[in-house]
C-alpha cells in the first residue's frame, strides 16, 4: 500500500470486505476521504449500510481489509470517531449543557477546553433557553440537534451520522440539512452521511457514494459540484437526483 | 372544473374542535375545522409534527369524541366507531402469533364470518397489495413495507367506504416509502373508496392527493386548501410537482 496516497487522505478505507459465517455482506470496498470532505453514501434498501457503518466504527471487525485514518489503521481509543444514530441517542438523565460535556468529559480533556467547546457548541445551534433542560422536554428534533450538536463538539477525526433526520418532514429536514452544512463548513469536520433518500444526499454532498445490492461494493462515485445552499429546483441538481435514483432504484 | 358540482360528499365535519387536559392546563388540539370530502376521493391531511393531525383522524374513526361539532357520513351523523369507517395505523398493531392470513381475516372471524368465506375476503385483499405466497409467513418475518401491506389488507376486509390512513409510512425508509407510495395509488385506483391519508410529509402529500387540507401547528387549524392537478402516476421530479411542494412547503409551519 501506498504510504504516500495514504497521507494526504484523512481516511482511507482499502478493500473493505466482511463475512458472517458464509454470507458475503461487504465486498473489497475502497474509497479515500479528505480532510474537511463531506461524503454521502446511499444505497438500495437492505444493501448492507449498517455493515458498512459498523466497519467504520469499529463495532465490527472486517473480515479482510482495513480503515486507515491519517494513515494509521483506525482505533477508537487513539481517534476521535464520532457518530449520529437515527434513534435520538442523548443520555435522559442529564440537561442538554451535560449531554454536551459528556463525550469531552470521556475523552479526559482540559475543563477550560470542554468549557470552551460547549459554549461554541451552543452557541453555534442557538441552544441557549434550552441548556438546562432534559432531553424529555424537548421535541424530537431539538433532542437529535443536540446529538448532532455533541457529535461535532468532539472536534472528530470521522463523524459518521446515519440517517438521523430519518422520519423527519421536508420543511423539518431542509432547516435542519442547512445547520449541519453550518457547523461543518464552521468547524472544518470530515463527515460521512448515510441515507436512504436521495435529494438529502444531492443535497448535502461533495461526492456521493453509491452502493451496490449485496455483497456490497462501491458501484459509483458523483460529485456534486453545485453552489450551496442548493436549490432542489435546479436543473442540474433534479439531472443528479435522478442520475443517482436510478442507480438504486428498486421499486 | 369545480369538485363541488360534480362530486356527491361522502363525509363532513363541521366545526369540530378538540381539547385535553394536560398537568392540569387545558390544551387546545383542534380548533375550529370544517371541511368535506367527496367520493372516492383521496384527501390527505397534512401539518407539520404534533399539529393534531392524527387527533382530527381518531374522531372520525370514532376513537375520541370532539368536544365541538358534528360529523357527518352521507348526511347522517357519525357516533362512535362506525363498520363503513376503516383504519391503518402507523404502528402496525399486528398480531404477532398470527400468520398474515390470520391477521388478514382476524376481524371477519370476529365478526363470525364462516371459514370458507373470511378466507375467500382475506386471500382477495392479501393478493390485492401483493402479498400472494406469504399468507403464512408472520409478521417477524416480514420486513417493515411488507407489515404495513397486511395492516392495509387487514383494514380492507370490512369493505369499509372510507378508509383512514394515520401517517401509514411514517417508519419507513424513504425509499421502501416511495414503494408504498406507488402500492397504496395502484390499490387505491383498483379499489376505489374515499381516502383520508394523514401525513407530515409534503412530497408524499403531492403525490398521492387530489386534495391536501394544509393544518396549521396546534392547535390546528385549516391554513389551506389545494387541488393538486397533475396526473397519475405523478413523477416526483417534475418541474410541476416541485413547484407545487414548494409552494406547499413554503406556507407550512415549521415545527422545531
Amino acid at each position: 500500500m501506498g504510504e504516500g496516497m495514504e497521507l494526504q487522505n484523512k481516511v482511507s478505507v482499502q478493500h473493505l470486505t466482511k463475512y458472517f459465517g458464509n454470507l458475503h455482506v461487504l465486498d473489497d470496498i475502497s474509497f479515500n476521504i479528505k480532510k474537511g470532505e463531506f461524503v454521502c453514501v446511499v444505497g438500495p434498501t437492505g444493501c448492507g449500510k449498517t455493515t458498512f457503518l459498523n466497519l467504520l466504527t469499529r463495532i465490527y471487525m472486517p473480515t479482510k481489509g482495513d480503515l486507515f485514518i491519517d494513515g494509521v489503521s483506525a482505533n477508537p481509543k487513539e481517534h476521535n470517531l464520532a457518530m449520529v444514530f437515527q434513534e435520538p441517542s442523548s443520555l435522559p438523565w442529564k440537561t442538554v449543557e451535560q449531554n454536551l460535556r459528556f463525550g469531552l468529559e470521556l475523552k479526559k480533556l482540559d475543563k477550560k477546553i470542554i468549557d470552551e467547546r460547549v459554549e461554541e457548541m451552543i452557541e453555534l445551534l442557538g441552544l441557549q433557553e434550552f441548556r438546562d433542560q432534559y432531553p424529555s422536554q424537548l421535541s424530537v428534533s431539538t433532542a437529535q440537534r443536540i446529538i448532532i450538536g455533541r457529535a461535532f463538539g468532539m472536534h472528530p477525526d470521522l463523524l459518521l451520522m446515519d440517517e438521523p433526520y430519518g422520519q423527519m418532514d421536508i420543511k423539518l429536514r431542509f432547516y435542519l440539512e442547512d445547520e449541519v452544512i453550518r457547523l461543518w463548513k464552521e468547524l472544518g469536520s470530515t463527515v460521512i452521511f448515510i441515507t436512504h433518500n436521495v435529494e438529502e444526499a444531492v443535497y448535502l454532498a461533495e461526492r456521493v457514494l453509491i452502493l451496490s445490492n449485496k455483497p456490497t461494493t462501491i458501484k459509483e462515485e458523483v460529485k456534486v459540484d453545485l453552489p450551496r445552499p442548493r436549490d432542489v429546483t435546479d436543473p442540474e441538481f433534479i439531472r443528479i437526483r435522478k442520475y443517482v435514483t436510478d442507480q438504486i432504484k428498486w421499486w | 372544473m369545480s369538485m363541488d358540482e360534480n362530486k356527491k360528499v361522502k363525509l363532513s365535519l363541521k366545526n369540530i374542535s378538540q381539547s385535553f387536559v394536560v398537568k392540569n392546563k387545558v390544551m387546545d388540539a383542534v380548533h375550529n375545522v370544517s371541511f368535506d370530502v367527496y367520493d372516492n376521493e383521496f384527501l390527505v391531511i397534512l401539518g407539520p409534527g404534533h399539529c393534531g393531525k392524527s387527533v382530527l383522524l381518531r374522531m372520525i374513526a370514532g376513537l375520541a369524541k370532539p368536544v365541538e361539532g358534528e360529523i357527518f357520513l352521507d348526511g347522517e351523523e357519525l357516533k362512535g366507531s362506525d363498520p363503513r369507517v376503516g383504519m391503518v395505523f402507523q404502528e402496525l398493531a399486528l398480531m404477532p402469533w398470527l400468520t398474515v392470513m390470520g391477521n388478514v381475516e382476524f376481524g371477519l372471524k370476529i365478526a363470525g364470518k364462516a371459514e370458507k368465506e373470511r378466507r375467500r375476503i382475506a386471500q382477495k385483499y392479501i393478493d390485492l397489495v401483493g402479498l400472494t405466497g406469504f399468507e403464512k409467513s408472520y409478521p417477524h418475518e416480514l420486513s417493515g413495507g411488507m407489515k404495513q401491506r397486511v395492516g392495509i389488507a387487514r383494514a380492507y376486509t370490512s369493505y369499509p367506504e372510507i378508509m383512514l390512513m394515520d401517517e401509514p409510512f411514517g417508519q419507513l425508509d424513504a425509499q421502501t416509502r416511495y414503494a408504498m407510495q406507488e402500492e397504496v395509488e395502484r390499490i387505491w385506483q383498483q379499489e376505489k373508496r374515499t381516502i383520508l391519508f394523514v401525513t407530515n410529509n409534503i412530497e408524499e402529500a403531492c403525490y398521492l392527493a387530489d386534495r391536501i387540507i394544509l393544518l396549521s401547528n396546534r392547535p390546528a387549524k385549516i391554513k389551506q386548501i389545494y387541488d393538486i392537478d397533475l396526473p397519475r402516476p405523478r413523477d416526483t421530479v417534475h418541474p410541476d410537482f416541485l413547484r407545487i411542494r414548494k409552494e406547499i412547503s413554503e406556507n407550512t409551519d415549521l415545527a422545531l
